[in-house]
């Protein structure tokens, strides 16, 4: 507006536009506010009921602003002393972990396959994936049990790993296809004739630029395996083999007509913690346009 | 230090798609080739075939006296510039030029040595640190050169190098090209449908089409004797006149005139003149053949002016003329000389020259100067 000469600028006119634009933001901050709200108010209530007393959880009217004499660690202390959360924690993060890696180590492969080669059928192979992906899993479920039974896979981290990381799969191809597509192939063709073999160009030149998306692809089969209940639930009847979401359904109170909330409440916190930290902790490396300047765009 | 030799190179990709039909070429030591053609004629295929990133359906790559046709293309012992430049995303400058020379276990001394030499001369040095994404065009146009250079291959490979540069830096990278590799010893392959680049650039131009090699001739030739009427519309600008001309034996038949053809083969009842605007000049007395005709059309391109003429005649028969800007014409109807060895005669039905005329090249000033030596034949 300013760096173009305008011989007559009418003044009102470009005030009644300011109020217009400041009007439009705050509208969108309200918008914002509520988004947000929204989604985070389950998340924010979990919170302030894990750090409540008994008493004031159950206190009507709701306490939503609990005073210092109402907040307690008691929750938090009985996760870790009067049951094994740790050790719930880390058969979850066992699963969870094997099940990401090995669904990355062999859906990236895969993709990097149906990407690359002119393969026959190509289009009946990635229909097929979709398909699976459409799938629900839940239907998946009886036939499983009947395997797990018949292989004797029951109790044992397996049971879990196997489902988890061929339900995770077709998603990983169908992302980690979509992103090599997009990967210039110059690239590839320029390391092979530098004298790069194949699996040196894969490590050297392709893993490092693929890493943002084997990121996000991993957080995703991650967070999957992290929250299943179904077949945790029946797969796994051993106590000491639990995982987080069974442990956290099974939480019972004193009597039947109990119900815990605030344990239930921490332990949905701890639950949820390290899929946050994991998400913080990697943003940076899910960096967009990290392949930039590889060619003139 | 090595010769490049291909032998009947086909590469078939399905019955239809053919983009390499039958290509046997020779680059020498210090040679340097240009495919030129129009876009999808196979010139980047060809490329490929020689560096091994496509295998061929047919034929033979040599490097020196070594059959590469079967080693990969880290083992043929060349170095490729793509046209997207290609290079590592994630690599600082400096590891991207050592990548190749790293992978030859060379010694990280005698590395700095070689980048320090090829880097200089490319200015370089100060860029090393950076990574790719913080370069601009040109730059990274530079460090995909000195990758390439840095190996000191037997043969280098260009895929349209200067393609995605602004047209000024393209002119100053064309210069330093020139002289880069006329210092190296070694076959260059370039591909590029930019005709000026291989005008300049190179000492043999081979024309593709469709898979085959038009014309293999230094780019002098390739100017002055087409060898179909394919090469003489696609080089030169602007682009040669073609008419189409019915022959009765000894003339060709342009409206009421009749302009003899030269002698020495029997003449096809089709042919056709071509001779390129630059070469057709406002008649000055005594000029054998001249041709009444009406300006219709004047593009100004600032050195000359292009004029569209219409012939006379029943057939609506346009010819372009190029003048030097400095000459003045009468602004309607102007009378054209057709200088007859200037022109370039075609069997219209096979597309192939006709005649032999063995003639230097007429620049632009022979628009001023009169033609001294008529050819005694017309
Ligand atoms: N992998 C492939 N499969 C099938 N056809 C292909 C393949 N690669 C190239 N072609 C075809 O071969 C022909 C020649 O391609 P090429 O890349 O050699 O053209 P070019 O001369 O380099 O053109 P440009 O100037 O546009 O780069 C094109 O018609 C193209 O469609
Ligand atoms: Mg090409």
């Amino acid at each position: 507006m300013t760096t173009v000469q305008q011989p007559v600028q009418p003044q009102p006119k470009a005030e009644a536009r300011e109020t217009h634009f400041s009007s439009k933001r705050v509208l969108l901050t309200i918008a914002v506010i509520l988004v947000v709200l929204f989604s985070l108010a389950p998340i924010l209530w979990q919170l302030l009921t894990s750090f409540k007393t008994n008493q004031a959880i159950s206190a009507v009217p709701n306490v939503y602003f609990p005073r210092p004499d109402q907040l307690t660690w008691q929750h938090y202390v009985e996760l870790f002393q009067r049951r094994p959360f740790l050790n719930y924690m880390f058969n979850s993060a066992f699963v969870a972990v094997t099940s990401t890696l090995l669904c990355l180590a062999i859906g990236t492969p895969a993709a990097y396959a149906l990407a690359r080669l002119r393969l026959k059928g190509e289009r009946i192979i990635l229909g097929l994936i979709l398909i699976v992906t459409l799938f629900p899993y839940i239907l998946l479920f009886l036939g499983l049990l009947e395997i797990v039974r018949a292989a004797g896979l029951a109790n044992n981290y397996l049971a879990l790993i196997i489902p988890y990381t061929a339900i995770n799969i077709p998603l990983t191809v169908l992302v980690m296809r979509s992103f090599f597509l997009q990967l210039p192939r110059d690239l590839e063709d320029s390391a092979k004739v530098d004298g790069y073999n194949t699996w040196q160009m894969l490590t050297q030149i392709l893993l490092p630029m693929t890493v943002p998306a084997l990121v996000t692809t991993g957080i995703l089969a991650f967070i999957f395996a992290w929250n299943e209940y179904i077949f945790a639930l029946t797969f796994i009847t051993r106590e000491t083999m639990k995982t987080i979401p069974v442990a956290v359904a099974q939480l019972g109170g004193a009597t039947l007509f109990e119900i815990p909330y605030g344990p239930i409440a921490a332990a949905t916190v701890v639950g949820t913690l390290p899929l946050v930290l994991l998400v913080l902790f990697f943003q940076r490396r899910i960096v967009q346009g990290l392949t930039s300047g590889a060619v003139k765009g | 230090m090595a010769k490049l030799e291909l032998q009947n190179l086909n590469k078939t990709y399905s019955p239809k798609v053919i983009p390499v039909k039958d290509v046997s070429l020779t680059v020498d030591n210090g040679e340097f080739l240009t495919l030129l053609g129009p876009s999808g004629c196979g010139k980047s295929t060809t490329l490929r075939l020689i560096a091994g990133l496509e295998q061929p359906t047919r034929g033979k790559v040599f490097i020196g006296d070594r059959d590469v046709t079967n080693l990969p293309p880290g083992k043929r012992d060349i170095s490729m510039v793509f046209q997207s430049y290609a290079l590592y995303p994630h690599m600082t400058v400096y590891d991207n030029i050592a990548s190749g020379l790293k992978l030859q276990h060379m010694s990280s001394n005698e590395i700095r040595e070689r980048i320090r030499e090829s880097s200089g001369a490319l200015g370089l040095e100060e860029l090393m640190g950076r990574k790719p994404g913080q370069l601009s065009g040109g730059q990274r146009q530079r460090v995909a050169l000195a990758r390439a250079l840095v190996r000191r291959p037997e043969v280098f490979l260009l895929d349209e190098p200067l393609s995605n540069l602004d047209a000024l830096l393209r002119e100053q990278v064309r210069a330093e090209l020139k002289q880069l590799f006329e210092a190296q010893n070694t076959p260059v392959v370039y591909v590029t449908h930019d005709q000026t680049e291989a005008m300049t650039l190179s000492t043999k131009v081979a024309v593709l089409n469709r898979g085959d090699v038009q014309q293999l001739d230094p780019p002098q030739r390739i100017y002055t004797h087409p060898a179909n009427m394919f090469v003489a519309g696609f080089i030169g600008s602007p682009q040669m006149n073609l008419l189409h001309l019915k022959s009765d034996g000894k003339n060709a038949v342009l409206g009421d005139y009749r302009i003899p053809l030269p002698g020495g083969f029997t003449s096809p009842p089709d042919v056709t003149l071509g001779i390129r605007p630059e070469h057709v000049r406002l008649a000055q007395p005594g000029d054998a053949h001249s041709f009444q005709g009406r300006v219709f059309l004047v593009e100004n391109l600032g050195m000359s002016n292009l004029l569209s003429v219409q012939l006379p005649g029943s057939e609506n028969r346009t010819i372009r003329s190029l003048l030097p800007a400095d000459r003045p014409w009468s602004q309607e109807d102007v009378t054209l000389a057709l200088p007859p060895d200037a022109i370039h005669w075609f069997n219209t039905e096979t597309g192939e020259r006709l005649s032999n005329n063995t003639r230097p090249l007429v620049s632009n000033t022979a628009n001023s100067t009169p033609l001294a030596d008529s050819n005694p034949r017309l």
